[in-house]
């Protein structure tokens, strides 16, 4: 392990998004300290200080300078701990890892939200079948490869594997298993967990599934 | 060669286009330009970028990019010559942050505040000036985004001032002006003075007849 570098995380525990980079600092073996974010009952001064625009979680304090935005945070904690490289080396490889990337930002986080935090009825319905697409089509970049990084795991990998912990909260409210429809990102998502660095880094889906449940007694569900 | 192995498929009057096609000019790459029909997408498109079916494309060696930041992050790490990204990993990470900014919250903003009416206009163009205003912050008393020089955020998002003076004249909205965003309407004008920037805009008539079109269409579909 690396000693600490003044590194510390504004994060909160069920976000993916601050998944992605607790697991990229464990990947590193970059120690940091960890502020949790109380999201629901109001955001700390400091968030707000140092994200003023988004005022959201995670963010990264490295030696007092704020970097934001988790995508942009595991790029950066890429370049700034070189040893064990997340992005592969090839730019062309790089350039698919942050197309995928972009893909799973742009679409899974937002579709699941509409199966776990819905009604139900027509709209669940609609969001089981994009959420379902979106899988098989991240199924599809997978192929017959271990890890979306290929033999190792990888930065798509880092980006894609807190989000697994959201299914079940979906499976539960939307009454359907991922692995009944992507066996191969059921498949991948156990490899993965067979990963210290991405066990001790998330929650566990339960509690996440629990945390949906609070959030919809928020919203009258 | 670089000529016969890079090829942009694009779209006149698509500003993602502009940026990957100011990107190959900074760094003096050769291309072959492809103009793509998007009322009736080639195969060609459809092959190479069959998740989201749209332009730009990047095909270098034979191998497609799709997605504008991205390929210009390609276009950096290939070609070494006139870095875009700065050295450092945290100014990095700043430049990654104001480009996606722009396209994430200052575009919604910008168009929900052209195409709405009444008092929904007024809330998106409070919104979207705030947004631009933000801006300001990223440029912290520097020339350009990237310092002395332009850089990746410059070529990222220097479409966006052009467009909005464009709507501007369309619409007879204020969404930039020098007394409320000085630092971005200066920086906006030597941006655009750059002749390798401005040889590769759209001509202006032409972008504001299709951008008459291209509203009419987005205020037809919002309202009730």
């Amino acid at each position: 392990m690396s000693k600490a570098n003044n590194v510390i995380l504004f994060g909160f525990g069920v976000s993916p998004f601050c998944g992605r980079v607790k697991v990229a600092l464990a990947e590193k073996g970059v120690s940091y300290e960890e502020r949790e974010e109380d999201l629901c009952g109001g955001k700390s001064e400091q968030l707000l200080k140092y994200n003023p625009i988004y005022q959201k979680v995670p963010v990264l304090l490295h030696d007092g300078k704020p970097v934001l935005e988790s995508s942009i945070i595991v790029t950066y904690i890429d370049e700034v701990w070189p040893s064990n490289p997340l992005l592969p080396n090839c730019a062309y490889e790089r350039a698919k890892a942050r197309f995928w990337t972009d893909y799973i930002d742009k679409k899974v986080f937002d579709t699941a939200r509409g199966i776990w935090l819905s009604k139900g009825g027509e709209e669940q319905e609609v969001a089981k079948k994009d959420f379902i697409e979106i899988l098989k089509q991240l199924e599809e970049a997978l192929g017959e490869k271990d890890f979306f990084g290929g033999d190792s795991f990888g930065y798509v990998d880092v980006i894609a594997i807190p989000l697994t912990t959201w299914f079940s909260a979906c499976e539960k409210f939307g009454g359907f298993k991922v692995e009944d429809h992507c066996p191969k990102i059921s498949a991948w998502t156990k490899r993965c967990f067979q990963r210290p660095t991405v066990v001790k880094s998330l929650p566990d889906p339960e509690n996440v599934y629990q945390f949906t449940i609070q959030f919809r007694k928020m919203h009258g569900l | 060669m670089d000529g016969d192995s890079v090829k942009l498929i694009g779209f006149w009057a698509s500003p993602p286009v502009l940026r990957v096609k100011w990107a190959l000019a900074l760094k003096g790459i050769e291309y072959q330009y492809v103009e793509e029909d998007l009322s009736n997408k080639s195969d060609m498109l459809l092959n190479y970028n069959p998740v989201y079916k749209k332009v730009p494309v990047l095909v270098h060696q034979g191998k497609p990019l799709a997605e504008s930041l991205l390929i210009l992050e390609y276009i950096d790490e290939t070609w070494k010559q006139n870095p875009l990204l700065p050295h450092s990993p945290y100014e990095r990470a700043h430049a990654r942050f104001w480009s996606k900014f722009v396209d994430d919250k200052c575009v919604p903003t910008v168009i929900a505040a052209f195409s709405k009416g009444g008092e929904e206009q007024q809330k998106a163009a409070e919104e979207a000036r705030e947004n631009l205003k933000m801006l300001e912050v990223g440029l912290e008393g520097k020339r350009f985004f990237g310092g002395d020089k332009i850089g990746f955020v410059d070529i990222a998002i220097g479409w966006l001032p052009y467009w909005i003076g464009i709507v501007e004249e369309i619409v007879g909205m204020n969404l930039i002006d020098a007394d409320s965003m000085p630092k971005l309407n200066s920086w906006f004008h030597a941006f655009l003075d750059i002749p390798i920037i401005k040889e590769c805009m759209p001509p202006h008539d032409k972008l504001l007849n299709h951008t008459k079109a291209f509203l009419q269409v987005l205020t037809s579909s919002s309202s009730p």
